[in-house]
């Protein structure tokens, strides 16, 4: 399962680690949220990145407090159709400032890569090889946005207003910064 | 009218293209049925009984008259000469071919149509009162908030993958003709006593295979607010709504399980943490918005002239017409002229494509180049002065738009049923063709006042049938077709789902059902103006199902 990252095709630093499995010292890991919950304080104080499983029916609040130290959440679409974590994303990027690697895994296909993108996520675990390689038409099919994002890209109502207004200055910053730059 | 820019224009292309490259890797077999599905319906593309059905949009059924022609083009270049006009404002078609999809598509982007929202787990097309700008009883446009929030919510990264769909409707007049309460949310304008205007927000709402009525759950939300109140809702019942069972996956079912009031809790903590963020709109974000949207210059006129009503006088076809089908209209001097859609033996909200292009040449000469689409599956002209009416009804006349049945027992909603939807139990428009037969006599359906049927061909209730004074549902049977009748419902500001009167009768007997309702209604009622619904509310269902079932 090819990786997208950031609008590259990379192999993926991190092991997923079940369960019961012991954790690998010295490497980036991912484990599940039940597991990270259990042990939180311990796991986040290892020396190598930490990324961790979130389910799609959990409140990524939770998360809150430890965000700061992960460098890695991934979310999870069990069909595509399951869009719960698209707004699970946009919690973490624009709520709660997450500035980690934000996955998406599961079913995760070409068309709704634009989406992803503009719902916060930089990393697609891509279910089809085609699909990956086709990453950077799909998210550049479109050049107008009605939503403002934190992909940087300005809504459209705010694009229709002169630069100097103060409404279209205090999106930009409210947006925070980008994430992804599309190519 | 809302006029595009540049900006609108360019993603109506870019989706075309998107589309374009969808069908070719589904036609190479890059793409099987079923990953394609997903991408055709977030296109309005439904494969139905015979062919593909295309269904195009039609924001808050305001259509120019180019638009008209347009469709009027596509009905005869790619399907059979006519189009369906929805109780989503929305237009059908229903005869399609998939490879000639993107160039329908393509023609449609160059008037600034497109299918895009119109299906899919999405905010379908949002919907209004069919005669907003033009209603004396409006406080203010309604459209300009559709606008907002169609914009708001088109190709909207979030909320893309809901549970299920999600219609939300606008009103700002005291009648409510948008059917706002059988929406998932709807947005009730009004002014408090400040002198502000904003809106009533309900949630809840719809018809299916588990009815409820919207409750209320923010009495006033400032006009800034609208947005991020809308994204709040949304968030919450993306998150939260049902995802396990198709039929309990819309906002009706998460309402009603958490309860309006802890509902409403959920969307308050959600709305706090955003309202004051990038949705909030600012004045002049509000006003650009509302600045694209062209009123006409009407003359300076007077009410009655003197040739209406000497045209009233001297021709009765023209008079009941006058009487049945044209409203007051805001502007002195002026009318709001409905085309009823609903002639004897025709299907409900079909319209050929030289109806069309007559009724836009038409919208140009009369009414400023507009037209609306209603729920109800009618057609309106909005802005023609009292003066021109004659000539306006004489060429509608000429093309079988100007029947004086608007809200009488012919003016029938219905869906398309099983005569084309794979979704349908059993068919609607026969049902509704035999009833227009059997009441063809204008004097007897003038006599039986405002009467509204409803009928759907399934429990998904697109025909809206439990909010009809009289609804009919086609249910399946050991393989045969048999209707539920329903009395009482209504969709207006008094919204009531309807009663069941006893057990479904056969296909052959509907009609037959429709006329003892009819009859028994007459002896009921107390007084000639006495309306249909009202008799109903007062003697309940028990009389006519005694009447109904008594010969069964």
């Amino acid at each position: 399962m090819p990786l997208v990252k950031q609008g590259h095709i990379v192999e993926d630093v991190f092991v997923r680690v079940l369960d019961d499995a012991p954790i690998p010292d010295g490497v980036p890991v991912i484990v599940t949220a039940e597991r990270f919950l259990a042990d939180a304080a311990e796991l986040a104080a290892r020396e190598a990145p930490l990324g961790v499983l979130w389910p799609n029916n959990r409140k990524v609040a939770e998360l809150e407090p430890w965000l700061g130290r992960l460098a890695l959440v991934a979310l999870i679409f069990p069909k595509f159709r399951d869009g719960r974590a698209y707004s699970q994303a946009r919690l973490l990027r624009e709520r709660y400032g997450f500035r980690g690697e934000l996955r998406a895994t599961g079913e995760v296909l070409r068309d709704q890569f634009l989406f992803l993108i503009r719902a916060g996520f930089d990393s697609l675990e891509v279910t089809k090889a085609a699909d990956a390689e086709a990453f950077a038409a799909a998210v550049s099919t479109y050049s107008v946005f009605y939503q403002p994002s934190t992909d940087g890209r300005l809504a459209v109502r705010r694009r229709r207003l002169p630069p100097q207004t103060p409404a279209a200055g205090r999106e930009a910053q409210e947006t925070g910064q980008r994430h992804f730059e599309p190519r | 009218m809302y006029l595009y820019d540049e900006l609108d224009r360019t993603l109506v292309g870019e989706r075309v293209a998107e589309f374009r490259g969808q069908v070719a890797r589904r036609l190479s077999g890059e793409l099987t049925e079923d990953e394609f599905k997903p991408l055709r319906l977030m296109n309005g593309v439904y494969l139905q009984l015979h062919a593909y059905m295309l269904r195009i949009s039609i924001p808050y059924g305001t259509l120019s008259s180019a638009q008209l022609r347009m469709l009027a083009h596509v009905a005869r270049r790619y399907d059979r000469g006519y189009g369906h006009f929805t109780t989503r404002q929305n237009i059908q078609y229903h005869w399609i071919k998939l490879e000639e999809l993107p160039d329908a598509m393509a023609d449609l982007a160059s008037v600034g149509m497109h299918g895009m929202q119109t299906s899919g787990n999405v905010v379908r097309n949002i919907t209004t009162d069919q005669w907003a700008s033009v209603a004396p009883d409006e406080i203010e446009d309604p459209r300009i908030w559709a606008e907002v929030i169609r914009q708001h919510v088109t190709l909207h990264p979030e909320f893309s993958f809901m549970p299920r769909k999600f219609k939300i409707a606008v009103g700002s007049s005291r009648h409510d003709r948008a059917a706002l309460r059988i929406h998932d949310m709807a947005l009730q304008m009004h002014r408090n006593g400040a002198g502000e205007t904003g809106f009533e927000v309900m949630v809840g709402g719809g018809l299916g295979r588990t009815a409820f009525i919207a409750k209320t759950i923010k009495p006033f939300l400032h006009k800034r607010d609208v947005l991020s109140y809308v994204e709040a809702v949304l968030r919450t019942y993306n998150q939260f709504g049902r995802r396990d069972n198709i039929y309990k996956a819309r906002i009706k079912i998460l309402v009603h399980e958490l309860g309006a009031e802890a509902f409403a809790k959920e969307v308050e903590t959600e709305w706090q943490s955003i309202k004051d963020g990038p949705l909030a709109l600012d004045e002049e974000v509000i006003a650009d918005i509302a600045s694209r949207f062209r009123y006409p210059a009407y003359a300076r006129l007077d009410d009655s002239p003197p040739e209406l009503a000497e045209a009233r006088r001297s021709d009765r076809r023209f008079d009941a017409w006058v009487g049945n089908s044209v409203a007051k209209h805001k502007v002195p001097g002026y009318a709001i002229v409905t085309l009823s859609l609903k002639p004897e033996g025709g299907t409900p909200g079909d319209v050929t494509a030289e109806q069309m292009d007559v009724i836009a040449d038409l919208a140009d000469r009369y009414s400023f180049g507009e037209i609306r689409v209603g729920h109800e599956q009618n057609l309106a002209l909005p802005h023609v002065a009292q003066r021109d009416l004659p000539a306006v009804w004489r060429a509608l006349d000429a093309i079988g738009v100007a029947i004086p049945n608007v809200n009488l027992i012919t003016d029938i909603i219905a869906c398309p049923g099983l005569d084309y939807c794979s979704l349908a139990n059993a068919r609607s428009i026969p049902i509704a063709q035999e009833i227009t037969r059997r009441f063809r006599n204008l004097d007897l359906a003038r006599d039986l006042g405002r009467l509204h049927i409803n009928i759907s061909g399934c429990i998904n209730a697109c025909g809206h049938h439990h909010v009809g004074h009289i609804g009919i549902l086609g249910v399946e049977k050991n393989g045969e077709e048999f209707y539920q009748i329903t009395l009482g419902g209504k969709a207006d500001e008094h919204a009531t789902l309807g009663t069941l009167i006893g057990p479904a009768v056969p296909y052959a007997q509907v009609a037959d059902v429709v006329e003892d309702i009819a009859a028994a209604y007459i002896e009921l009622r107390e007084r000639p103006d006495e309306l249909f619904i009202d008799t109903v509310k007062r003697t309940g269902v028990e009389p006519f199902r005694e009447r109904v079932y008594a010969a069964r």
